[in-house]
């Protein structure tokens, strides 16, 4: 699973309407790394994963060794939950990469399928619609998704934002699994604690790069005042 | 009896029989349009295109008369650039798209009501505006038909990416790397279909047959491809409903055919099996385990 170049970032700028987002950032994620983006609101987390995964447009520097298969999960899902579908369905989607347009989704799918089902929790659920899903199963749904795309860089915008602690404990269960099969996973948090626990490296960030390596370093409470992390700025996300 | 209303009128005459068959083509192809138009949210964009074609259609009557294939092109070539610009428009300024749509359709309704009645009398501008499914001819047929051919194949190699797009169109975009060119080739298809209905139910009454059934389909269906087989059997039945009370009643064909569609509509909000008012006001027990 391990990809062979790691994810390098060079001296990349995204900007919207010229204000940028990301600004003059650079460094590489190792194959197999497992990190945490963090830092205030606006700092520019959600626009590097998007940018990672090819999904805006870059200003400036450049972006190596993002090809290949990249799972993007979004932090505001665009997912319409009234449209008729079943979980079984919706997690399917996860193997677009195998079937495309035409080809037919086989008894070993569907067996993949159920079986990412019953790795986040939701046995059962396959016939199940969508809509019915609470939000934090809806959450499992999607890492079920994610599974199925077996994807070898897998990038999470607040993958917890929504959920109770239960479900963020199983879910992180999911990512450290990933993270033991070699693939290389980023995912933007706010919670300090379940960095500190969970994630080896972090990258923080208020536009421009603060500190990135190994998270203990990174979290030190001088960078987190560098980038502006008066305790107060922390209430609404921990 | 029943022979006499429901059967007979079309045994005896070939008009009639003609009608039938346009309904069902239509209901074949405008069926699952209709069904992913509601499922996407995008009535009003149905709406706009609907009226847009009256002028591309008026246009073409001015070329050539009641001609079925100027008219047909007209309209289309009109739907499409409509289509076309309100999604341009509402990218690259601050106008949002419902109100860019309002805007065109209302542009096109006046425009092709005067297009249409400074140079024709007004039994044209009813034509135009309202059909004439009970003299629908073996060219409109040919063409209603194989519109509906093109639409049903069309949809079936474009299912999955557009089942995803209206899903999560996140996960489209990030997976794939675009979804505009399923967008775009579903808006070509909504606009041949409304050119399809509008030589048999006129601009006005052409996205009735599409949207009533589809949107009636949404209270007892739970999944797409039912959706669509439902919205297609709506759509035909109320074809058929609407041409024997219009043949029975002497009622002008269009708009019985829509009211039909229609009362299918509202009793679907009434008493459907999904979401109706009747499941709300008057559930059944909840489960307890």
């Amino acid at each position: 699973m391990k990809s062979a170049a790691p994810l390098s970032v060079r001296d990349l700028t995204v900007a919207y309407d010229r204000v940028p987002a990301v600004h003059h950032l650079t460094g590489s994620f190792a194959p197999g790394s497992l990190t945490a983006i963090v830092g205030p609101n606006g700092a520019g987390k959600s626009t590097l994963l998007k940018a990672i995964a090819g999904l805006v447009p870059l200003g400036e520097g450049r972006i190596e060794g993002a090809n290949g298969n990249i799972a993007y999960l979004p932090q505001l899902a665009e997912i319409d939950r009234s449209f008729p579908i079943t979980v079984i369905d919706a997690v399917s989607l996860g193997l677009w990469r195998e079937v495309g347009l035409f080809r037919a989704i086989t008894g070993a799918h569907v067996r993949r399928a159920r079986a990412a089902l019953a790795a986040v929790g939701l046995e059962g659920f396959e016939n199940r619609q969508v809509g019915a899903l609470s939000a934090g199963q809806l959450q499992r749904a999607l890492f079920a998704r994610l599974m199925l795309q077996d994807a070898g860089l897998i990038l999470l915008d607040e993958p917890f934002a929504a959920v109770d602690e239960r479900t963020s404990a199983d879910l992180m269960q999911l990512v450290e699994g990933w993270h033991g099969e070699g693939r290389t996973v980023i995912a933007v948090l706010h919670d300090l604690e379940r960095v500190r626990e969970s994630f080896p490296d972090t990258l923080l960030m208020a536009r421009e790069p603060v500190a990135w390596g190994a998270t203990p370093d990174v979290l030190a409470p001088e960078n987190l005042r560098r980038a502006r992390y008066v305790s107060d700025a922390w209430g609404d996300a921990a | 009896m029943i022979y006499d209303m429901a059967i007979a009128p079309f045994v005896d005459y070939g008009f009639m029989r003609r009608a039938l068959v346009a309904c069902f083509a239509l209901a074949l192809g405008g069926g699952p349009i209709g069904t992913f138009l509601v499922l996407r949210r995008m009535s009003l964009m149905g709406d706009a295109m609907s009226h847009a074609i009256l002028p591309g259609a008026a246009i073409g009557f001015l070329i050539a008369g009641l001609s079925l294939w100027t008219m047909s092109i007209g309209g289309l070539v009109a739907g499409l650039a409509v289509a076309f610009l309100a999604g341009l428009i509402s990218r690259v300024t601050a106008l949002r798209e419902d109100a860019s749509l309002a805007g065109f359709y209302l542009i096109s309704l006046a425009l092709g009501v005067l297009i249409v009645s400074t140079q024709g009398s007004n039994i044209d501008l009813l034509h135009v505006l309202f059909g004439t499914i009970l003299s629908v001819t073996d060219d409109a047929l040919i063409l209603v038909a194989s519109i509906a051919t093109l639409s049903i194949v069309t949809l079936a190699l474009i299912y999955r990416p557009l089942v995803i797009e209206c899903f999560d169109p996140a996960f489209l975009r990030a997976t794939t790397g675009g979804g505009t060119v399923w967008h775009f080739i579903f808006l070509v298809l909504v606009v041949v279909n409304l050119v399809a209905g509008f030589q048999a139910l006129g601009t006005l009454m052409a996205l009735g047959l599409m949207m009533l059934p589809a949107a009636a389909a949404r209270f007892w269906a739970g999944a797409v491809w039912s959706l669509a087989a439902l919205s297609t059997v709506l759509a035909f039945l109320s074809g058929f409903a609407g041409l024997l009370l219009s043949y029975n009643f002497n009622l002008p064909s269009g708009p019985s055919i829509i009211l039909t569609a229609g009362l299918v509509y509202v009793a679907s909000i009434l008493l459907g099996t999904r979401d109706s008012v009747r499941t709300r006001y008057f559930p059944r027990a909840h489960f307890h385990d």
